[in-house]
């Protein structure tokens, strides 16, 4: 039976002239990983604080697990935090800053020792334990406080952008070893992001904030392919927005579309594109961006209008894409690519 | 057309001086540090040089004129004697008390300076801790003695109380020296507290402390540096200190005091009880050491 972890129910919180949380109305299931995703400032990071207690919010309910903790401390919530700089105790060390929880709790020492060894395994930091906080590397610190937060087992976990302050390539490391730890301990997992490929990869579903408010909550799929707004559409993932006398052009038929650069195939303009259920346009090309992997081509459309388009590079190289530039091409995709949102 | 001549000249040497410096870190290095070098070795580590050679001469006790014969007299007259030793002891003792209770008062002053009052005022808060120290330290001394001596403002306030003020004595002695030296343990500990990252209280509170178990385990822990560091000013001032012992200390004596009298009679005995507070702060410096205080002075 799945359960409800988290119930926000019309949930506000200013700060002086500024309203961070406008409204927010959300249910987060057992045992899911759940991200709040939205540019800097759209309340989706005071919308975590809410949960753990260090804020209190000016009108609104917030359950955890049924009960109501609206006006409780932190110290009395059953959700441990994460911070985006990690936030260890800097005297302690690394056992010490794990056992924590547990002291507070007072946990007799020898339990304590073994089930602070036992989440420094989980994270893969075993021998680390004597260490300081300040002879660690970022990605280890990382984990040092995600062991922290997860030794007491709480019932939420909330992650603020965990992996904000690492490089590329130990971000992407790091994501996978998340969201598999995640699914080893089987906590719900809050995880807060601006990166929307981060948010895309790791999680169950997404809520994408705007403006102290959710403008969408869906599964990633559900988030990518079908945006509920233009803000989401182009928030998550590149995308060509078309609308007014162009959408009709294009499109047939008036409204605001939105079509992925992905789903676009770029062909030769002499090629017949007669496939059933697809729209084809021409145009010229404008640029063609080589990235490695594959190219994207910007097309002026014949009559206004400039399209996006990415091609896997599977035959070609830069010096061949390059000799695009500026040819005629025409561009093909199936109808229900062309996604209508609500103006 | 000279003068214009002149002032180019002039800037032309300026300039290559300034080159050569830039070239030459170690030249420039000689000149910034000689000056400075040289008082701090003359002055203050000769004159303690001297004070350490003169305790071991001795005296004509007619005449009171030094005699430069070596011997260890005076530091065994000084070990053996009960006056000195009680002394010495005392000194000490006032010393530390007088540190414990700035700590003690400081931490609640400082804690309310830098984190619990608005931001906008901690700066005026820091002044107003100062503003003290601008004042004549005899002026405070005398203001004390005032304040201590009979029927003054201390036995006035408690007389309803039916009680009297300490009167003058070591009680008073500590009383104004922790005064005189609060604004000391303060400093340090208000940036201490200030600079206290606001995320570790709320990760403290977050992994289920209340605020007694973050205040003992996360807060004091990260400050007790600080507090090390304002107690080698608290402690190395008193120990030194022997002007208010005499205003308001009644007929109390502490190192200071027994220095002073000696240094006419008897000037190697005087040296010999002088370097009693160095040795005395040396120990504590280096016990304090172990804190990692030093670091944060």
């Amino acid at each position: 039976m799945e359960g409800i972890a988290i119930r926000l129910q019309d949930l506000w919180k200013a700060f002086g002239e500024t309203t961070a949380v406008a409204g927010v109305d959300l249910e987060i299931r057992d045992g899911e990983f759940f991200s709040m995703l939205g540019p800097s400032g759209s309340g989706k990071t005071t919308v975590l604080r809410l949960l753990a207690g260090f804020e209190s919010p000016d009108r609104g309910r917030i359950e955890l697990a049924g009960q109501e903790v609206t006006g409780l401390a932190p110290f009395e919530r059953d959700v441990h935090t994460v911070f985006q700089d990690y936030a260890l105790f800097p005297h302690m060390t690394v056992e010490q800053n794990v056992a924590y929880a547990l002291k507070v709790r007072k946990v007799p020492k020898a339990e304590r020792l073994v089930r602070a060894r036992k989440a420094l395994a989980e994270v893969r930091l075993e021998g680390y334990g004597q260490r300081r906080p300040a002879q660690l590397s970022g990605g280890q610190r990382q984990r040092v406080a995600l062991a922290r937060a997860l030794v007491g087992r709480p019932r939420v976990l909330l992650l603020d952008e965990p992996l904000g302050a690492l490089d590329l390539k130990l971000r992407e490391q790091m994501q996978v070893e998340l969201k598999a730890i995640q699914r080893e301990v089987g906590i719900t997992f809050v995880f807060v992001t601006h990166d929307q490929e981060e948010a895309l990869t790791m999680s169950d579903r997404i809520a994408v904030f705007e403006r102290g408010r959710i403008a969408q909550v869906g599964t990633p799929a559900e988030i990518y392919e079908r945006p509920a707004t233009p803000f989401v559409a182009s928030f998550v993932g590149t995308s060509n927005l078309l609308d007014g006398e162009t959408a009709h052009r294009v499109v047939g038929t008036p409204g605001t579309y939105n079509i992925r650069p992905e789903k676009i195939r770029v062909l030769k303009e002499s090629a017949e594109a007669d496939q059933p259920d697809h729209t084809s346009v021409t145009g010229t090309v404008a640029e063609v961006v080589y990235l490695g992997d594959a190219t994207r081509f910007l097309v002026d459309l014949d009559g206004g209008g400039r399209l996006t388009a990415l091609q896997q590079n599977l035959e070609t190289s830069s010096e061949d894409v390059a000799a695009y530039r500026g040819t005629r091409a025409r561009l093909t995709w199936h109808r229900r690519h062309a996604v209508r949102l609500p103006s | 057309m000279t003068t214009d001549a002149t002032a180019a000249a002039g800037r032309g040497t300026v300039r290559r001086l300034a080159g050569t410096l830039h070239r030459r870190p170690r030249l420039r290095l000689t000149l910034l540090l000689t000056a400075p070098l040289l008082w701090l070795a003359v002055l203050y580590l000769g004159s303690l040089a001297v004070l350490f050679v003169s305790a071991f001469w001795t005296t004509n006790s007619f005449t009171s004129q030094v005699v430069k014969v070596w011997s260890t007299d005076n530091f065994h007259e000084l070990l053996t004697t009960p006056v000195f030793r009680q002394v010495v002891l005392r000194s000490a003792g006032v010393a530390l008390a007088v540190t414990v209770l700035c700590a003690l008062i400081a931490f609640p002053v400082a804690f309310y300076t830098a984190r619990v009052a608005r931001p906008r005022w901690r700066p005026l808060l820091v002044v107003a801790i100062l503003t003290p120290l601008w004042a004549s330290y005899l002026v405070k001394v005398y203001a004390w003695r005032l304040i201590l001596s009979q029927g003054g403002l201390a036995d006035w306030t408690l007389a309803p109380f039916g009680l009297s003020g300490p009167g003058f004595g070591l009680p008073a002695t500590v009383l104004t020296l922790t005064y005189l030296w609060l604004p000391y343990m303060i400093l340090p500990i208000h940036t201490a507290l200030e600079q206290l990252p606001a995320n570790l209280l709320d990760a403290s509170a977050d992994l289920g402390a209340r605020a007694g178990r973050t205040f003992r385990s996360v807060v004091l822990p990260m400050v007790l540096p600080s507090v090390a560091a304002g107690s080698v000013f608290t402690f190395s001032l008193s120990l030194g200190d022997y002007i208010t012992v005499q205003i308001v200390g009644g007929k109390t004596q502490l190192i200071g005091n027994l220095v002073y009298s000696n240094i006419e009679l008897n000037l190697p005995m005087a040296a010999a009880l002088g370097t009693v507070p160095v040795v005395v702060i040396v120990l504590y410096l280096l016990a304090i050491r172990r804190t990692g205080a030093l670091h944060s002075l």
